[in-house]
C-alpha cells in the first residue's frame, strides 16, 4: 500500500517537473517532438533508477559509516557522472539498438538536476532501499508523462497563430503553466489515499 | 574599460534568465517571494565567482581530457562550502531554498561560464564575468520574485502593499511561476526591440 502511495504521489501529485521544478532544461529543450521526448524519458528512467540505487548504497555504506555526510554533494555528482559514462560504454557494446535510441540523450543527463535531486531527496526523506527504487522509478515515469504530454501540446502549437511578442520561449512557458495548472487538480489525492489505506 | 564591458555584458546582453534561458530550475522553484529569489541569486553568484576564479587559475594545469570532471569537482566543493556556511549562519534561508542549494552544482550557468569563459581568460576577467553573470541572474530572479510576490501575496520583500482580497494565490503556486516567467520574457523581448 505504501508503495502505491509513493507511486501515485510521485507521478501525479508532486510531479517532478510541474510541481517540483526539477529537470526543466530537458523539459524545454527536447520537447519539440513526441518521439525525442519518449527517448529522453527512457534514458532518464534508466539512469535515474540506477543512480538512485548506487548513490543510496554509497550514502549508507560509505558516507554514513565513516561520518562523511558533508561530502554528499561532491560524491553524488561524481558518482552520477561516472555512472552515465559507464552506462554509455556498456550500452554501446551490449545493446547497440538501445544505444542508438538513447545515445544522444545520455550525456545530457549528467546535468539533469532531476537525477541528482531524486538521489538527495530519497536520503532526506529517509526512505529504505526498496522505497527509494519505487520513488525513483515513479518520478521518472512522472517526468516521462509530463515531457510527452508537453511535446504533444507543442506539436499542436506549431500550427497556431501566436502573437508576435509571445512567440518561442514566452508561449512555451505559458503552455507549461497551464499544464502545471491541470496537474494541480491532483493535489489532495495523496491525502485521500493515506486515509483510504489507513497510513497514519 | 574592458572589465566594465564584461560586467555589463552579463547583466544585459547575456542575461542568463531572460536571454540565455539557463538555470531555469532554481529560477522557477525559488522565486515564490522576492527575498527567496534574491538569496538564490546571491548564492549562485557566490559559487559562480569562486569557481570562475579557481578554474581560471588552474586552467593550465588541467589536461583537456578530464576538463569537465575537474570543473564539476571544483564547483561541487564551493557548493559544499556555501551549504555549510548557510547552515551555520543563515539557517532560515537554507531551509527555504532547501534542495536547490546542493543543486547549484548542476546549474548550467556555472559549468557554462567555466567552459565558455573562465578556461580561456585570466582570473581578474573571470571574476568580473562571474560578478556580471551573477548579478544578471540575481536581477532576473529578484524581478520574477517581486512579480510573483506582489501578485500572489500582495507584498514586496515582506512589506504588505495590497489588501488580502486582491491576492491571486495562483502566482505563489507552481503554475504561476511558469506563467509569470512567460509574460516577463515577452515584456523583456518587447523592450529589447
Amino acid at each position: 500500500m505504501e508503495y502505491i502511495l509513493i507511486f501515485i504521489s510521485a507521478i501525479f501529485v508532486n510531479n517532478v517537473i510541474l510541481s517540483q521544478f526539477l529537470g526543466i532544461c530537458p523539459f524545454l529543450g527536447v520537447s519539440k517532438k513526441i518521439e525525442t521526448s519518449l527517448g529522453m524519458s527512457g534514458a532518464v528512467a534508466f539512469v535515474m533508477t540506477l543512480a538512485t540505487i548506487v548513490t543510496y548504497l554509497v550514502q549508507k555504506l560509505v558516507l554514513d559509516a565513516f561520518g562523511l555526510q558533508y561530502l554528499q554533494t561532491i560524491v553524488f555528482i561524481l558518482v552520477i557522472a561516472a555512472l552515465v559514462q559507464m552506462v554509455e560504454i556498456i550500452l554501446k557494446k551490449v545493446a547497440p539498438a538501445l544505444y542508438q535510441a538513447l545515445g544522444i540523450f545520455l550525456p545530457l543527463i549528467t546535468t539533469n538536476c532531476a537525477v541528482l535531486g531524486v538521489a538527495i531527496l530519497v536520503i532526506q526523506k529517509d526512505f529504505d532501499l526498496l522505497q527509494s527504487i519505487v520513488y525513483a522509478l515513479s518520478t521518472a515515469l512522472g517526468f516521462g508523462l509530463a515531457l510527452t504530454v508537453f511535446a504533444g501540446l507543442r506539436e499542436q502549437l506549431e500550427f497556431s497563430n501566436v502573437p508576435k511578442g509571445l512567440r518561442d520561449t514566452a508561449i512555451t512557458m505559458i503552455t507549461a503553466g497551464l499544464l502545471s495548472l491541470a496537474f494541480m487538480g491532483f493535489s489532495g489525492v495523496d491525502g485521500g489515499l493515506k486515509v483510504l489505506f489507513g497510513i497514519e | 574599460m574592458n572589465y566594465i564591458k564584461i560586467l555589463t555584458n552579463g547583466i544585459v546582453k547575456d542575461n542568463p534568465t531572460f536571454v540565455l534561458l539557463l538555470g531555469m530550475c532554481p529560477t522557477l522553484a525559488t522565486t515564490t517571494s522576492a527575498l527567496n529569489g534574491m538569496s538564490m541569486g546571491l548564492a549562485t553568484m557566490f559559487v559562480l565567482i569562486c569557481s570562475n576564479i579557481a578554474i581560471s587559475l588552474i586552467k593550465k594545469l588541467t589536461p583537456d581530457m578530464v576538463r569537465i570532471p575537474v570543473f564539476i569537482v571544483v564547483i561541487a566543493s564551493f557548493v559544499t562550502v556555501l551549504q555549510m556556511c548557510l547552515k551555520a549562519y543563515l539557517p532560515e534561508i537554507d531551509k527555504s531554498l532547501g534542495l536547490f542549494i546542493p543543486l547549484i552544482v548542476v546549474n548550467c550557468i556555472i559549468l557554462g561560464r567555466a567552459e565558455g569563459f573562465a578556461c580561456k581568460n585570466n582570473p581578474i576577467a573571470s571574476a568580473f564575468d562571474g560578478i556580471g553573470i551573477g548579478l544578471g541572474f540575481t536581477l532576473g530572479l529578484t524581478l520574477l520574485g517581486i512579480c510573483r510576490e506582489i501578485l500572489g501575496a500582495g507584498s514586496v520583500f515582506g512589506v504588505t502593499l495590497l489588501p488580502e482580497e486582491y491576492n491571486i494565490l495562483l502566482f505563489v503556486l507552481p503554475p504561476g511561476a511558469f506563467i509569470a516567467l512567460g509574460y516577463l520574457t515577452a515584456i523583456v523581448n518587447k523592450i529589447k526591440k
